[in-house]
């Protein structure tokens, strides 16, 4: 028996010393053939699960997307492009667009910088850092529903509790309509995403942060530098990765926003806070016109496609620089 | 640090202190409004209950209904988690360990469902549950919890397995381990870190999904919390204070959930979201 079952090069990590080249072709060819049956096996299992659960429904979704169907029987009823030309003049869809930018835009213009800001704070020597870090964190572990439900009643008409607040300073505030008024709707429903998600966002800077070198903002305090100069040109730079990696998740999050618009508002007050995926909710479980929404599906599935590959060749590229270059040169 | 800082300090406390109000006060609002009647609540919304009234809070738990929901969410979570822990390992075993055609392809495929929002396939694998027959079913929650959890799973456990030293691998062959031997006997006990990182993730996932069980039980049989709540609230939405306690009582698990296991969920999730 040669010392590893790894075959002639390298093991996976490209750490293994080489195995030495004994053993005559045909027993290298069997044990070859093994390994790569060994290596394959442990796959299987993750790609039965994987395959028939994720990539054949997202498939079916791009099928089904070209027919009208009720969702019933096969779809047979072909229409080609019709749903996506649909889509594309429904105002509730192109409204969904709209309102899926304006959240990410609000989050890249207030909820990330809060968090990054909040990040720095906590990131020093204080007390009670533990604390807040596991206060402003905690919202993230609850469930979109029971959060929805829980500020759909403070934020209630009459009785809620923000009103009573804004009523106890002496303002008027809008007066219970916070989810009932398509004015304000969007605004509320930002609040309540960023009380839900800033902690998660100021978590990752906080890890990012932990490896920017103690060195560096020293050098850079020597040298003379103020703190927010210490701050825009060292810690920054260096926090690049890991805000590039919050900016991605959060403009995914919004893309596939469901749950919490669901349970507050379900779209409402007509349609002005419908996001894509209550409409292909709508569509899809309400009106039975499942290749309308399996449009719908198609693309929002499209968006984050692009995004992300978009973001890994443009952005994420020079992050990962390192890791990849690792894995080259595997197998084959 | 330095003297002068002081008043910087002060205001930065300052600053924290509201920031943790506002997080804090509607889950406190919550908690009090629990302890009022309803009439109480609409007389004396934001003062302390006078008198308290635990009736909310007893006659929820006193209930078989909320049990039934917690078991539920148990039991999902718990099959989520050992189906996706278990088959992720072993493909993240041959990702790390082996070198084989079409590893990177293999790898990219499973790391595209990271960026995969869920709410995408859940019409056609509505559909798809449909025809197995898996509609109130616990394993049509299941089986695609785990499916989608694959990817985080095997990215993060792929990473720690990598960095297992390839001598210890050698050491086993030479005492006659074969790779599955290994894997078993010397991996997955120095992985238990990994492994208590990425559970923890599938739990906390399971636990508060929403979408699947709303589309997969049809029935209250088995039913999960976030469904629970949004029903109960459908139910006795006059009943505000009620409410409100059973909000509190289904926040509860999460809560203490993330209490004893904030290192592994914290330290999951920037690792997940930095290695994807």
């Amino acid at each position: 028996m040669a010392s590893t079952y790894l075959p002639e090069e390298r093991s996976g990590v490209g750490l293994a010393a080489p195995a030495p080249a004994a053993g005559r072709p045909p027993g290298r060819a069997r044990r070859r053939a093994a390994h790569h049956l060994t290596a394959y096996g442990l796959q299987v299992p993750a790609l039965v699960l994987f395959g028939t659960l994720v990539l054949l429904p997202l498939l079916f979704a791009l099928y089904a997307s070209f027919f009208r169907w009720g969702g019933f029987g096969m779809p047979e009823d072909a229409v080609g492009g019709d749903n996506f030309t649909r889509l594309f003049q429904d105002p509730v869809f192109l409204g969904d667009l709209w309102r899926c930018l304006v959240l990410v835009l609000l989050s890249l213009g207030l909820q990330l910088p809060f968090a990054l800001a909040l990040a720095v704070a906590l990131d020093q020597r204080l007390r009670g850092r533990a604390v807040y870090r596991m206060l402003f964190f905690a919202p993230y572990v609850l469930s979109e529903a029971i959060t929805g439900v829980l500020f759909g009643m403070l934020f209630a008409p009459g009785d809620g509790l923000a009103d009573h607040l804004l009523g106890a300073v002496g303002l008027d505030g809008p007066a219970g309509k916070w989810f009932s008024d398509p004015s304000t709707v969007m605004a509320t429903l930002f609040l309540v995403m960023m009380w839900k998600y800033f902690g998660f966002h100021m978590m990752l800077y906080l890890a990012g942060l932990q490896s920017v070198p103690a060195e560096l903002t020293e050098a850079a305090l020597i040298d003379g530098a103020g703190p927010w100069q210490r701050f825009r040109h060292v810690t920054l730079p260096l926090l690049a990765p890991t805000l590039r990696i919050s900016v991605f998740l959060s403009v995914i999050g919004s893309v596939q926003l469901f749950d919490l618009v669901w349970v507050i508002t379900a779209g409402g007050p007509d349609h002005h806070s419908e996001t894509m995926a209550v409409t292909m909710f709508q569509y899809g479980f309400k009106r039975y016109q499942v290749g309308y929404a399996s449009a719908i599906s198609v693309v929002m599935f499209g968006i984050s496609l692009v995004f992300a590959l978009a973001y890994q060749r443009f952005v994420l590229r020079r992050d990962l620089a390192g890791a990849t270059t690792t894995m080259r040169g595997g197998g084959a | 640090m330095k003297a002068p800082r002081t008043s910087r300090t002060l205001s930065l406390h300052a600053l924290l202190v509201v920031v943790g109000a506002v997080m804090a006060v509607p889950l406190l609002y919550a908690v009090l409004s629990g302890f009022k009647s309803t009439d109480q609540l609409s007389r004396n919304p934001v003062g302390l209950p006078d008198p308290w009234v635990t009736s909310n809070y007893t006659d929820i738990l006193g209930s078989g209904g909320f049990w039934r929901l917690v078991g539920s969410s148990t039991f999902i979570a718990v099959g989520t988690t050992v189906l996706a822990v278990a088959v992720s390992a072993l493909a993240a075993f041959s990702f790390a360990r082996f070198a084989f055609r079409g590893r990177e392809v293999l790898f990219t495929l499973f790391t595209i469902g990271l960026m995969f929002p869920f709410a995408v396939a859940a019409l056609p694998l509505f559909l798809l549950l449909r025809s197995m027959g898996l509609l109130d079913n616990p394993l049509g929650v299941i089986l695609p919890q785990a499916a989608f959890a694959l990817p985080m799973t095997i990215v993060i456990l792929r990473g720690f397995f990598r960095e297992i030293p390839a001598e210890l691998e050698e050491a086993a062959t030479l005492d006659g381990c074969g790779p599955l031997g290994f894997f078993w006997r010397v991996l997955l006990p120095m992985a238990r870190p990994a492994l208590g990182t990425v559970s923890v993730l599938a739990v906390v996932a399971s636990w508060n999904n929403f979408l699947l069980p709303l589309l997969v039980f049809t029935d209250d049989t088995w039913w999960t919390v976030p469904i629970g709540v949004q029903q109960f609230q459908g139910q006795y939405s006059s009943d505000t204070a009620r409410v409100f306690a059973y909000l509190v009582l289904a926040m509860v698990p999460a809560l203490a959930f993330y209490s004893v296991a904030e290192r592994q969920l914290v330290g999951g999730l920037t690792a997940g979201a930095t290695k994807g």
